[in-house]
Order: C-alpha cells, then structure tokens, then sequence
C-alpha cells in the first residue's frame, strides 16, 4: 500500500511532470521564474493549495457530481458532471481567497513572503489542470491527497530550476531577438527533454 | 482604435503568444495534430469572442470587488457550453483535447483580454478584440502544429503528404516532433522569427558585457 503511493508521487513529481510533460501553468512559469527566491515563494504557494484544492474537488466530484453521486440524497438518477468546471474553479477561487485571509490573519511571515502570488493562483491553469486530471484518472480521496501534493512539488522543482538557470544566463551573450522569452522557451525544452528520460521508469 | 485596428494587431504586432506570454499552456500540449489544434483554435476564439462581449455588457455593473469571480462564471459557462458541443458533435476529437478544453478557463488570454479590453471597452469593440486574439492564438497554434505534424508523422490533417519509409516512401520521420520539448523549440523559433522583422519587440539586455580591453587578451 504504502508502496503504491510512493509510486504515485514519485510519478506525479518526475514522469508526469505539471510543467515541463504536461505544461501546464506555464504563462507564470515562464513570467515569474527570474529570481530564484520569487520563484521558490510561489513554488510553495502552489503546492499548498494543490493539496488543498484537489482533494476538496475530489469529495465534491464524488458526493455531489458524479453520475449517481446523489443516491444519498434520494435522487440516484441525477448525473450533474456537466457543472464539473464551474464548480471546480469555484472551489479553487474561493479555497485561495480562505488561505489568503487564513495566512493573513495567523501566519503573516508566510502571508508576506508569498504576497502577490496567491491570488495569482486561481488563474493557474496547473491548478484546475490537476483537479481534471484527478476526475479524469478516477482518483480514491487519498490517492488524490497523494497525487495533488506530488504534482505541486513536481511544478516547483521545475520552476525552482529554471529560475537557477536563467539567473546565470543572464550573463551570456544571446543573439538579439532570442533575448528574454526566446531563449527561456528554448532553456525550458532543454530541461523538458531531461525530464524525457524519466519517462522509462515503470513503477 | 479602427475595428480592423483591433482585429489585426494581435496577429503580429501584439501577439498573444509571442510577445504578452499569455495561452502558452493549450499552445504546447495539443499540438501534435492539425485537426486537434484546429478545433481548439476555434474553441477559444468562440470562448474569448463570446466572453469579451458578455463581460463588456454588464462592465458597469460588476462591483470591482469580486470581478474575477464574476468573469470567472462567465467563462466558465461558456466553456461547458462548448465541451458538451464538442462532446455531442466530435465525440473522437473531444476525447484526444481531454482536459484541454476545461483548461480555457485558466487559458490566460481569455482571462486577460476580459481584464485588459472587456472591462473598459463597449461590447461591439471587445467582441472584436476576442475575436483578434483568438486568431493571433490561432496563427501561432497552427503553425506550430503544421510544422510538428508534416515533419512528426509526414502528413497534414491526418493526409500523408510526405510519403513515410514504412509505408514505402522516402521520408524517415522526425520522433522528437512529437515529443513534448520540440513544441518548445519551435515556438522560441518563430518568436525569434517576428522579433528579426519586427525590431521594436526584442527584449533589453539585463547585462551588458564589457569590452575587451588589451590586458583581457593576455
């Protein structure tokens, strides 16, 4: 048992990698990984709430939405997973706006370090990406715990990383229209093409 | 700002993709294909277009407190308008996009255009405005999915153009065009393409690297 979890955040850490296999969140990827501590503080951001928003979307997707998810409330023929997507970025705008007001109230140092970028969150499509993944893979509650935390650390290793690389390439000398978001494209296929190689790994 | 103004700027001068960094997301993942890219092309222009105008029609009624929220449900609605079109008309194609459909949600451009233009702007000009970035979105998906697909698997829109070796031709397929990073290589590519013909958009240097000088030679 303990074994088969392992296995699955493993996987969703290195071979299915958020960012450099499935690219998702990349519009923040790529905007905000300059400075490795920005990027480190909306790294952890991210893998607080994706282990908080994807198991709450999972008990949502399965006591409320899925087809016949109703049956105890008497009504077993009521399928409503047509209102999946608006119900998941619900929760996932409201479950960031909780945190904000949570880490305001009684963890200000995290609250200051992480500024900006939670709200920032709602909109990351890494975020919903992995709520849709879950429904998608018919995850169990504590495969879904498992699954949302594993991801939200694959996502900030990547970001963590490239923010490495791009503070010491600046300092080298890039052709003039490759500058900037060029040349961080190309970085990111580099790096996406290391993570090719976990793709053998059978678990 | 001319309607055609705002229809054809974002095909070059202000791309989304190349130059505001937004949408890059869909823009790498479904581009194996040309018709899965296709129909995600004409997804979000429909879901940006479609957005930009409701949102512009009630811009002065939305308190500035929960606006996310509220473009948020409007895209949102829209875009479960749309997978279940897509899951009742092309049930195949709806199935490869998986969870890229659901993604427009988040997809930044709908999401910034309706920020940016929706909510200053009357509904006839944001209309248009999504619907110019919905086909600046498209130019650069398509072209990425040409190139991977004609080079990748030697055919356009499931048609074998270039003959493959297995099938008794000459051209010997390029694996890494299928593969998740060529998407990357490709796209820093063409944003190099429009930035050597439209100067004004390349980037600062952050660090200027110093002149020889003789005693540096030694």
């Amino acid at each position: 048992m303990l074994e088969y979890y392992l296995g699955l955040f493993v996987r969703a850490v290195f071979i299915e990698n958020m960012a450099l296999v499935f690219f998702l969140g990349m519009c923040t990827f790529i905007a905000i990984s300059k400075k490795i501590e920005t990027s480190l503080g909306l790294g952890i951001a991210v893998i607080v709430v994706l282990t908080i928003t994807v198991p709450v979307n999972n008990l949502i997707y399965q006591f409320l939405l899925a087809d016949g998810a109703l049956a105890w409330a008497g009504m077993p023929e009521v399928d409503l997973s047509f209102l999946g997507f608006l119900s998941y970025i619900g929760v996932i705008a409201a479950i960031v706006q909780i945190l904000e007001m949570f880490l305001d109230k009684y963890v200000p140092v995290l609250y200051n370090a992480l500024g900006v970028f939670l709200p920032l969150i709602t909109v990351n499509c890494a975020i919903l990406g992995a709520a849709l993944f879950m429904v998608n893979r018919d995850y169990s509650f504590g495969e879904s715990v498992i699954y949302g935390f594993g991801s939200g650390v694959g996502w900030a290793l990547a970001i963590v990383v490239l923010a490495g690389i791009r503070e010491k390439m600046k300092y080298s000398d890039v052709p003039e229209g490759l500058r900037g978001l060029g040349i961080t494209f190309v970085t990111v296929g580099l790096m996406s093409l290391g993570f090719m190689s976990f793709g053998g790994i059978s678990l | 700002m001319s309607s055609k103004e705002i229809l054809l700027n974002p095909l070059f001068n202000n791309n989304p993709i190349g130059l505001q960094i937004l949408g890059i997301c869909s823009a790498l993942a479904v581009t194996t294909k040309m018709s899965v890219a296709l129909v995600m092309c004409i997804a979000l222009t429909i879901v940006c277009a479609f957005s930009n105008l409701f949102i512009s029609i009630i811009r002065d009624r939305i308190p500035s407190s929960v606006r996310i929220i509220v473009q948020m449900t409007i895209i949102a609605s829209l875009v479960i308008v749309v997978d279940q079109v897509l899951g009742a008309v092309a049930y195949d194609l709806s199935k490869q996009l998986s969870v890229f459909v659901g993604l427009i949600i988040t997809n930044c451009i709908v999401m910034g255009r309706a920020e940016a233009f929706a909510m200053q702007n009357p509904p006839w000009p944001s209309f248009i405005d999504g619907v110019g970035n919905g086909l600046g979105y498209s130019l650069i998906l398509m072209l990425v999915a040409t190139i991977r697909e004609l080079f990748g698997s030697g055919s356009m829109f499931g048609v074998e153009v270039l003959p493959l070796v297995t099938n008794g031709g000459w051209y010997s397929p390029v694996g890494l065009m299928l593969l998740p990073p060529s998407a990357f290589f490709i796209i820093g590519g063409i944003i190099w393409a429009i930035r050597a013909w439209k100067k004004d958009q390349i980037e600062e240097s952050e660090h200027e690297i110093g002149h020889q000088t003789a005693f540096s030679k030694v």
